[in-house]
């Protein structure tokens, strides 16, 4: 989900774990800033500081605008579809990137597939003689876990309703610290132990010190956009390889369930905590924690370069709350977010400006499907198939969550269309089409 | 079984479609949507024969012998028809899409069903190919000697080309499905159907790899040649392509001085 809302709760829910990146940055590093920052009386500038809660509240209109669009709905409809497919396509190279690293790291680094504890969110054991007693245990597993996070969700809703954002900023900032250094120290650890590479320490700590320290700078302040968003997409892989070394088989995947069911519980009812934040948000005009929000501007210039003043007045800026996906460690809903930068109110001029869209997915959703694909690649049979097939099932939920979001142009959590497919399809091949798959193969027939 | 023996198989049975990925594909976005909703219907279709496959041997008990093979052979023939059903279930959908495409956009140009039959049959013979080779690939960069219990040692090749072929057949009959579609000849749909049957029936040949491999990429040529004038070519406008001198070679050339 991408919901400023879902940030908040993130960081909480990070901070118990492992930090997740921060959407501290109230705007993604984006050219959108620039269209902003233009509102604002700045120049097109391309980089915009994030200086903490200061910044939140001074630049309203980051990219949210609770305005009403100024264009008719047709054209806007118009202009959503055209650019649909590319959206899609946005989302789309994240996703597949986080999930070959994460795929990638479990196929050849043993460190990731072994059992070596549990986290305190999931106690009970599944080294049960009894199928019933394994059960249970995971769903037990799974009811805490769940709590937590709604216990985590909630909290960062009071705390973002009675504004208390020096706190939340600040565990955001130890969050997005504790992954880019201890985990990322952990796991350069273990590929070089694979490969037997040996490093001495110096230079491991200069590599670890300089990529934590430009990641935290590109999170949490200025940036190059490529630099952020690949940033955002390891620390993404890094916290779904944490899930998938410490969550037990049978409990990872009741969670996984649960947490879609939560997903969808949490941003469409009236009350849900995600959409009171959204909302909150709304009201006071405000763009929603960034830092764990994946963001991918795009910049057309058609025709002019540059929008002049005064026809700023007839820019608008929707606001979409539709896209907000916060949740990055522990699933909270995502939603995919489009935005869309202003346009000139009269059609005459439509294709001669400088239109920026951009899509904004959750961290929480890279997370959780890159956990589904990782789990399903270490299933112990070593069979490829049933990695694939997840992974073209969670693109096609992408894919039909983006398109929802095109029709009711609302917030939708991005995790439930395309759990559902991952796990149905985990399942299913790994039960009945891997056996037929293998079969065939032995043969060499062909279908 | 080496590196070499990885790459050179994987070159072998994706290089093409890799190529076809990259030139024809990768740069248009819609194109990419439909490749992959392409793969998974494909992939829809092979979790259905699976089903019944697996189905038919618990009603069979999971006795060995011969029964496992009768049971193998239904579950071919079957997964052929679910998948030709499927091709055809996508080129309803295709359809409806199209005609909502066009009212939502009607001056922006939504892709003609020539293109979209040409992106679903690589779609889906991306996703056949990779389901067929992926683990033969990926145990072949482990250990152990071909064929030392008295099969074939050129198991990994025939697999490769095997599987180029399958990738480039699903392409072509694809494209003549789509077209006998628009043009409601239906018996072409049959033919298109038998062309399927045989050439994985061949492989039931295997390893006899010669007779196999050879009918197989006849027939792909075969399939090749009627796709490619269903598709609009003729024999004078590859001859222009050939030579150079097609128009739009030259507006290219043109444009670029």
């Amino acid at each position: 989900m991408l919901t400023f809302m879902a940030s908040d709760s993130e960081e909480e829910v990070c901070d118990e774990r492992t930090s997740l990146m921060s959407a501290e940055s109230p705007l993604p590093r984006s050219c959108q800033e620039g269209q902003q920052g233009e509102e604002d009386g700045d120049s097109a500038a391309q980089w915009r500081s994030q200086e903490s809660e200061e910044d939140c509240e001074d630049d309203p209109d980051r990219y949210i605008c609770s305005g009403v669009p100024g264009r008719p709905p047709g054209l806007e409809e118009e202009l959503t579809l055209k650019y649909g497919a590319k959206h899609v396509i946005m989302l789309f190279v994240p996703v597949t990137l986080c999930m070959v690293v994460v795929v990638a790291t479990i196929k050849s680094v043993r460190f990731y597939t072994e059992k070596n504890g549990q986290l305190i969110y999931t106690p009970f054991t599944e080294d049960t003689p009894s199928v019933g007693q394994r059960l249970l245990n995971s769903l037990l597993n799974t009811l805490i876990m769940i709590s937590v996070i709604v216990v985590m969700t909630i909290f960062l809703v009071v705390l973002y309703k009675y504004r208390c954002y020096k706190f939340i900023h600040g565990w955001l900032i130890m969050s997005s610290l504790m992954l880019l250094f201890l985990f990322t120290y952990i796991y350069l650890g273990e590929v070089l132990k694979t490969y037997n590479v040996a490093m001495d320490y110096p230079t491991l700590f200069l590599t670890v010190w300089n990529f934590g320290a430009v990641g935290m700078v590109c999170i949490h302040w200025k940036g190059p956009l490529v630099l952020q968003q690949a940033y955002l997409i390891m620390i993404s892989a890094l916290m779904a390889l944490v899930f998938i070394k410490y969550l037990p088989e049978w409990s990872a995947w009741v969670i996984l369930g649960a947490i879609s069911v939560y997903d969808l519980v949490a941003v469409l009812c009236p009350k849900g905590p995600l959409r009171m934040l959204v909302e909150t948000a709304q009201e006071r005009n405000e763009p929603i924690f960034p830092a764990l929000i994946y963001s991918s501007a795009m910049v057309w210039t058609v025709g002019m370069a540059k929008l002049d003043p005064p026809s700023q007045g007839a820019l608008q800026l929707p606001y979409d709350p539709e896209m907000e996906d916060s949740y990055d460690s522990f699933g909270e809903p995502s939603y995919p977010d489009v935005f869309e930068p202003s346009l000139p109110g009269y059609p005459g001029e439509e294709l001669e400006e400088e239109e920026e869209r951009g899509v904004k997915l959750g961290l929480g959703d890279f997370i959780f499907y890159s956990v589904l694909v990782g789990k399903a690649a270490a299933a112990g049979s070593g069979d490829w198939n049933t990695t694939l097939a997840c992974f073209v099932a969670i693109l096609i939920g992408l894919c039909l969550t983006l398109l929802l979001l095109a029709v009711f142009k609302k917030a939708l959590p991005a995790l439930p269309i395309s759990i559902t497919f991952g796990l149905i399809f985990y399942f299913s091949t790994d039960n009945l089409v891997r056996p037929f798959m293998d079969t065939l193969a032995s043969h060499q027939l062909y279908i | 079984m080496t590196a070499a023996v990885f790459f050179g198989c994987a070159f072998i049975a994706f290089g093409p479609a890799l190529a076809l990925y990259v030139f024809t594909i990768a740069t248009e976005p819609l194109r990419i949507i439909f490749l992959i909703a392409g793969a998974f219907f494909w992939l829809v279709s092979l979790l259905i024969s699976s089903l019944f496959w697996f189905l038919a041997r618990l009603i069979t008990d999971n006795r060995d012998g011969p029964t496992q093979k009768y049971l193998l052979i239904f579950g071919v023939l079957l997964s052929i028809f679910i998948q030709e059903m499927f091709r055809f279930g996508y080129y309803r959908l295709l359809k409806k899409a199209s005609e909502g495409l066009k009212t939502i956009n009607p001056d922006e140009t939504a892709p003609s069903m020539r293109l979209l039959a040409y992106v679903s049959g690589l779609g889906f013979g991306i996703m056949s190919g990779v389901f067929s080779f992926v683990n033969t690939l990926s145990n072949s960069l482990g250990p152990g000697t071909v064929g030392i219990h008295g099969d074939s040692p050129q198991f990994f090749l025939n697999s490769a080309f095997m599987t180029l072929v399958i990738i480039l057949l699903h392409v072509f009959w694809g494209i003549v499905f789509f077209d006998a579609c628009e043009k409601k000849k239906w018996y072409i749909l049959l033919i298109v159907l038998l062309t399927h049957l045989l050439v994985s029936a061949q492989t039931f040949l295997n390893p006899h790899y010669g007779i196999n491999l050879v009918s197989a990429y006849i027939t792909m040529v075969v399939m090749g040649i009627w796709a490619f004038f269903v598709a609009g070519g003729s024999c004078r406008s590859l001859k222009l392509c050939l030579l150079c001198q097609d128009k739009d070679f030259l507006l290219y050339n043109q444009r670029s001085r």
